[in-house]
């Protein structure tokens, strides 16, 4: 029955409902694709048995006509939400084998809406990273490879266990997190949908923190529709996270396929990099084109700070990190390496704990947030950000309801070819996703064409702040037009 | 009232002037923790009043306890300070294992009050008005104990995460009987409101003290902090061992060295704790997990319409009201639990107007003078508040005198019971009838004519012949009316 992994969420959820499968089949055959796929290292704990238990209770809820909107789904989750008695490491060593005694609120409202889990999924090391090299569990493979290649690429990051075991059809869907592009970069090296919603759309209580102020979790998926399917369940007010806003979900599934007729689409020139790739460039040209198609009206807009975000990201995000990561010391969880006083314990559990890059930026962090260095760094960035966000305040002000732009500068790229002596160079991966969640605004990036190697290419779309729907629509848009892209299958 | 003039401590060089600022830390009375649900009771095993919070799990956020917010709202209106509708919360950065998060949160430039003041009773009717720089609200840390293991050190998080208002003055305290009377103002006005418990034993306020010295009139000296201080007693002594060891550094020329110093009580001393250069760099920034604390201007006029009445308040209307001395007043203010117990004696008493201020000077005098000596707290007073107007009653009524008044006071401590029925059952009540008295003066005048035929000469000898009257009738006749009767039998 491994036919049943081609399905799209939405297709299997017709398939329960219509009784013409059962969950634990769904379920099973997806197992079955895990064990077979474990050369692309997505998965960092698989949990069969769990899964089906949860299949086959949720089967009999079904029976009983009792189902939730996701009955019988099994999705992979990334391995920063907690999950109760399955351990749970942000891919880190420092974590160890922790294993926690609650539930994320993401996750539990999963399960709440019938979601069968299949495992945990590999993610760079903290969400640090933007090709999924820095996981202690090691490296992702993608399941695209260059025309006539055998070269192992990334899948991006640090989503790229969710990406890829979603491109690769080993779970119908994923949880992601999105810190500066964590969800829609990966979704866009493997022709998935990833939508990092407006910060506050969902609760980050019992994600592992990285940059609090950035950090927003959303699906990858293999549709516009499954993304919206899933986001629905996602979504939601949170008393546990005070940041999370109190606002109704709306159906978002109800805006696949509603006319983008009148949409302003703003076209932001300062997204025009010099040296950009023609067939990014085309790419681009293309989805527009598709909108303006489909009766959306295409207007030039600028975001005159946009060449700051990445310096102000690379000094924000590291400083929250430096302070949200103090935790792991080793002294209530996880690794711990004995010293002979305390500051030897800390010092030796978290050079042995931590890996390069995220030591790399606990430092940075820690240098930014220090005295008479303050000013200088974290607080001009902050002041950027608030620019930032000005920018695009300003264009919608002006009429605009979404922003067009490239999802990355490149196509994906292979294991350890990109930032080994420069991390800016993988930094810059990030370039058209960081401003979105500098400004905290929604970020959908859908698959748009393949480059001349045949690597998928992604467009991103930007909205208004909790207008998540605009993003569906407009992205079905460019999903009919482009179509569905599927990797053969090598592995 | 007259404002202080503050002590000058004498050196080789001449005088000097202490400048003295605190900053106390002071447990909210809540509940639940800051930023958890978790108890704050005190004495709990270790680790049983811990959230997943308090012990930072991954990926567990702080939520703000809305008590907290209303508590210290009530104290800044409390000590009459600015209220800031909008404060942050920083993180305040520093490993040390009973910091689980690896930061305080706290709040850095924008606290939830500014500035104010408290007016302090000093000696000799004095007072002095010291000014509060800010009030912030912060996470108290978890317990180290060191004691468990001799290779090993556990901690206990119940403490961790509790919240804490951290109070700073300005610095505007000039020598040690200020600073003890700055701290006992606050902690009654604290204790008052009902937002802190004020017991220093259990730590729930203690106080880091801030001292420098300087030549009077010459810019402010360089000053140590000594950290953590839990009586007030301690606070005198340590600034006064304090500005003494900066002074003769400077008389030999010296300079002082800006660092964290400790008070050592058994040997009365301040040591070196560390120096300016081993200082933390806490690092602070907003919490990203935390939202500003915004609130409404009826937020802070509803509980302002709901706060007590406070110790200042009450003295004044003690001494309008009831005629009290500001002493007197001063007095029964200075612990809420005195002044609640006072009002109580007042509700009861038939006649308030003519008995209030008799009342006061019982219960000062009477009362409390009896509790200090049994060492006892006026909590766990044996007699109670409708027990002591009682008393007072039957004084107001001429029933007893002042003294049988005291002679029954001991009875209702020993033995307890109602004053009213006591006198009726041990006879006790004043004889006010003239013919029964009128046999002792009788009798005593026939006893001693000498006496009696100099009190003509010597009017003053009177006083001779009521005490006999009085001894002879057990305490009982009225001291007026034997006056009046031994005058008439005299002829004076």
């Amino acid at each position: 029955m491994t036919d049943l992994t081609s399905l799209t969420l939405a297709e299997a959820r017709k398939g329960l409902a219509a009784k013409t499968f059962t969950s634990l089949e769904l379920t099973d055959a997806h197992l079955n694709a895990i064990e077979a796929a474990r050369v692309l290292n997505a998965f960092v704990m698989e949990t069969p048995d769990r899964a089906r238990d949860m299949a086959k209770a949720v089967d009999e809820k079904i029976a009983k006509g009792d189902a939730g909107p996701l009955a019988g789904i099994p999705l992979g989750i990334k391995d920063l939400f907690a999950t109760k008695g399955v351990r749970t490491t942000a891919c880190s060593k420092i974590l160890g084998n922790f294993v926690p005694t609650y539930e994320s609120t993401i996750t539990s409202q999963l399960w709440r809406d019938g979601a069968v889990m299949l495992g945990k999924l590999n993610n760079d090391e903290f969400a640090m990273g933007s090709a999924n090299e820095t996981s202690c569990f090691g490296p992702v493979g993608n399941p695209w490879r260059r025309d006539g290649s055998n070269t192992t690429l990334v899948p991006g990051g640090s989503s790229g266990g969710s990406a890829s075991a979603v491109a690769a059809l080993l779970c119908m869907g994923a949880t992601a997190t999105d810190t500066g592009g964590s969800i829609r970069q990966p979704a866009a090296f493997t022709a998935t949908v990833g939508i990092k919603p407006t910060y506050g759309r969902c609760s980050r209580w019992g994600i592992v923190a990285f940059a609090s102020s950035l950090d927003q979790a959303g699906p990858i998926a293999r549709s516009t529709r499954d993304a919206a399917i899933l986001l629905r369940s996602m979504a939601g007010h949170d008393p546990k996270d005070t940041t999370s806003v109190d606002m109704p979900v709306p159906d978002y599934e109800a805006a696949i396929g509603k006319s983008v007729k009148g949409i302003r689409i703003g076209i932001p020139k300062e997204y025009r990099l010099d040296g950009m790739p023609a067939e990014i460039e085309k790419l681009w040209s293309e989805g527009a084109a598709w909108l303006k198609a489909a009766g959306a009206e295409l207007v030039e807009v600028s975001l005159p700070h946009t060449k700051y975000a990445l310096p102000a990201y690379y000094i924000v995000a590291p400083a929250e990190a430096s302070s949200n990561l103090a935790r792991y010391d080793g002294v209530r969880f996880g690794l711990r390496e004995q010293g002979r006083n305390i500051n030897e314990l800390y010092e030796n559990t978290r050079a042995e704990g931590f890996g390069a890059e995220v030591k790399r930026r606990v430092m940075i962090g820690t240098y930014v947030l220090s005295a008479g260095y303050y000013d200088a760094y974290y607080l001009r960035a902050q002041k950027v950000r608030t620019l930032i966000k000005k920018d695009f305040e300003d264009c919608f002000a002006k009429g605009v309801d979404a922003i067009l732009t490239p999802a990355t500068p490149s196509a994906a790229f292979g294991i350890g070819e990109k930032g080994g002596a420069d991390p800016v160079e993988m930094y810059l991966n990030d370039i058209f996703t960081v401003t979105v969640n500098m400004a905290g605004l929604p970020g959908i990036a859908v698959p748009a064409g393949k480059d001349a190697q045949g690597l998928p290419l992604g467009l991103q779309l930007i909205g208004r702040p909790f207008d998540e729907e605009t993003l569906f629509s407009l992205g079905e848009v460019i999903e009919q037009a482009a179509g569905r892209f599927t990797p053969a299958k090598w592995w | 009232m007259s404002t202080a003039t503050h002590k000058l401590l004498k050196g080789s060089t001449g005088d000097w002037e202490m400048v003295i600022g605190l900053e106390v830390h002071a447990q909210v009375t809540s509940n639940a923790k800051l930023f958890s649900g978790a108890s704050t009771a005190f004495g709990g095993e270790p680790n049983t009043h811990v959230s997943l919070v308090d012990a930072a799990m991954p990926g567990m956020l702080p939520v703000i306890n809305e008590e907290c917010v209303r508590q210290a709202v009530r104290t800044g209106l409390g000590l009459n300070a600015q209220i800031n509708l909008r404060s942050v919360f920083d993180r305040k950065n520093y490993f040390y294992p009973d910091s689980p998060q690896g930061y305080q949160i706290s709040q850095y430039k924008s606290p939830i009050v500014g500035e104010g003041e408290v007016v302090v009773e000093l000696d000799g009717g004095k007072t002095a008005t010291i000014g509060i720089e800010r009030l912030h609200l912060e996470q108290d840390a978890g317990k180290l104990l060191h004691d468990q293991s001799p290779t090993m050190s556990y901690v206990d998080l119940n403490r961790c995460g509790v919240a804490l208002m951290e109070i700073v003055s300005k610095p505007d305290i000039r020598d040690a009987e200020q600073a003890k009377a700055y701290v006992t103002k606050l902690r009654s006005i604290l204790r008052y409101l009902g937002t802190c418990d004020g017991d220093m034993e259990k730590g729930s306020l203690r106080a880091d003290v801030n001292v420098s010295v300087r030549k009077p009139g010459a810019p402010l000296g360089t000053r140590c902090e000594i950290k953590n201080m839990n009586s007030i007693t301690f606070i005198g002594q340590a600034i006064e061992y304090e500005a003494r060891r900066q002074i003769e550094i400077l008389e030999e020329g010296g300079a002082i060295d800006q660092e964290t110093r400790l008070y050592d009580p058994n040997k009365g001393e301040t040591r070196s704790m560390r120096s300016k250069e081993e200082a933390h760099d806490y690092r602070y920034f907003p919490d990203p997990d935390l939202l500003p604390l915004e609130f409404s201007q009826s937020f802070v006029d509803e509980l302002k319409a709901g706060l007590p009445e406070l110790p200042d308040q009450k003295k004044t209307r003690f001494v309008a009201d009831l005629g009290l001395s500001a002493y007197d007043a001063g007095v029964l203010v200075a612990e809420r639990e005195s002044a609640v117990f006072y009002e109580t004696v007042l509700e009861k008493l038939a006649n308030r107007a003519r008995d209030g201020k008799v009342a006061a000077n019982w219960v000062i005098n009477e009362l409390f003078g009896r509790l200090n000596k049994e060492g006892r707290d006026i909590t766990d007073s044996p007699v109670d508040a409708a027990q002591l107007s009682g008393i007072i009653d039957l004084i107001g009524e001429g029933t007893i005198s002042g003294k049988i008044a005291k002679d029954l006071f001991e009875i209702v401590w020993q033995e307890g019971g109602d004053p009213r029925a006591l006198v009726e059952s041990r006879g006790m009540k004043q004889v006010t009838d003239l013919s029964a008295i009128e046999k002792v003066v009788d009798d005593i005048i026939a006893a001693n004519p000498d006496k009696a035929a100099q009190v003509k000469d010597k009017p003053q000898s009177l006083g001779w012949f009521v005490g006999q009257v009085m001894k002879a009738s057990g305490g009982k006749a009225n001291p007026q009316s034997v006056n009046e009767l031994l005058k008439s039998k005299l002829g004076i």
